[in-house]
């Protein structure tokens, strides 16, 4: 656990339905670097469950990602992906979405928490 | 199960370092508890930091999806001209490390380079102040989803620490400490056997030599007799021959 691996780690990368995007995008968060990859990507009705697997696992093998945000209903259709993800970098965190609102039962990291505490 | 101990040799220098040896484990257990127990605390305390926070952000994103809505009711739809003019982020993040109870967590800190240049030209036709309100709400709305990006990271690395350090206190309890326990058990046991055993050693030739005195005395004793005979028979004069060597037995000398 260097220091020198996270100082690196400045973007935060975005996975999600078109407005959720825009408006993390109109923080300024939104950055295309010198290979042409975005940090951030779309989900509309037309993406696939891979496309979405694959965005996922690019980003979190990205060095240079601190954050990956991915709104909840994106990440129950990978779930199981989601849930075997224990890396602590990059933090993957679940947000909700304009017609999906947070639901604590269904997020992955808050899971592992009932697991320990469940007792 | 057999016991499980080390291969030493069952010296009294061993025992006093085996003995040394358990106590140093005993020591290192008992910090090891306290280290696992107070991580665990401060594990509870982020555990519901992080419940509370991810409530908060459900109403703090829902504030911006609001403010985008406005936008969009005023201006229509800029998500592509958004997308477009994306192209290097002025929101970053900074970490850095903080030591909690031995324990290095990073902590990730919002780090907003001012330069608006990205949006300059987005909502130029109209709503560009509808357009600035929800770029600053949706910028705190990020803060806040940073912080509890730093709550969760903490706690997926002190979830990792505390499960190897108790796994350490298990190892020392279960593994390490009846291990030098039985070493102990078994140097003292060879010792006693060894003074046991120098015991015996010491008792029987004790008995031997007694033995041996016993019929040395028997002997001298026919001697002397052999001896008072024999005087008898050849007369007075040789009353003077003594066999001085065949008189005196000498002791047997026991290192």
């Amino acid at each position: 656990m260097s220091q020198a691996v996270h100082k690196n780690r400045t973007l935060i990368a975005a996975i999600g339905d078109e407005d959720t995007v825009t408006g993390l995008l109109l923080a300024g968060i939104g950055d295309i670097d010198a290979h042409q990859r975005a940090n951030f990507v779309v989900v509309d009705s037309k993406t696939t469950q891979e496309q979405i697997e694959e965005a996922f696992t690019s980003f979190t093998k990205r060095k240079d990602v601190a954050i990956v945000l991915i709104n909840q209903h994106i990440a129950d259709d990978i779930r199981g992906i989601l849930d075997e993800y224990s890396a602590a970098f990059p933090t993957v965190l679940e947000i909700p979405s304009k017609d999906h609102p947070y639901d604590p039962t269904k997020d992955s990291v808050l899971k592992r928490v009932q697991l320990l505490f469940g007792d | 199960m057999a016991a499980v101990r080390d291969n030493v040799f069952p010296t009294r220098m061993n025992l006093t370092v085996t003995k040394t040896r358990l106590k140093g484990a005993q020591t290192g257990h008992s910090l090891l508890k306290r280290k696992s127990e107070a991580l665990t605390t401060r594990f509870r305390v982020i555990v519901r930091k992080i419940e509370d926070a991810k409530l908060k952000m459900g109403k703090v994103m829902q504030n911006a999806s609001f403010s985008l809505a406005e936008v969009a009711y005023i201006t229509g739809d800029i998500s592509y001209q958004v997308r477009e003019s994306a192209k290097h982020a002025t929101f970053k993040v900074a970490a850095k490390q903080e030591n909690v109870s031995g324990v290095l967590l990073p902590a990730f800190e919002a780090d907003v380079q001012s330069g608006a240049g990205q949006f300059e030209l987005t909502g130029l036709g109209r709503g560009g102040q509808q357009i600035q309100k929800a770029r600053s709400v949706y910028i705190t709305a990020v803060k806040t989803l940073v912080e509890l990006a730093s709550l969760q990271t903490a706690f997926v690395i002190l979830d990792e620490v505390i499960k190897l350090t108790n796994r350490r206190v298990n190892a020392i309890e279960y593994v390490i400490i009846p291990r030098i326990e039985n070493t102990v058990s078994y140097i003292n046991s060879e010792l006693d056997e060894q003074d046991r055993e120098e015991f015996y050693r010491l008792k029987k030739i004790q008995g031997k030599k007694k033995e041996r005195a016993a019929v040395a005395l028997k002997d001298s004793e026919e001697k002397a007799r052999q001896a008072a005979e024999d005087g008898k028979l050849h007369g007075d004069n040789d009353e003077g021959t003594r066999d001085i060597l065949a008189e005196h037995v000498d002791e047997d000398i026991i290192f």
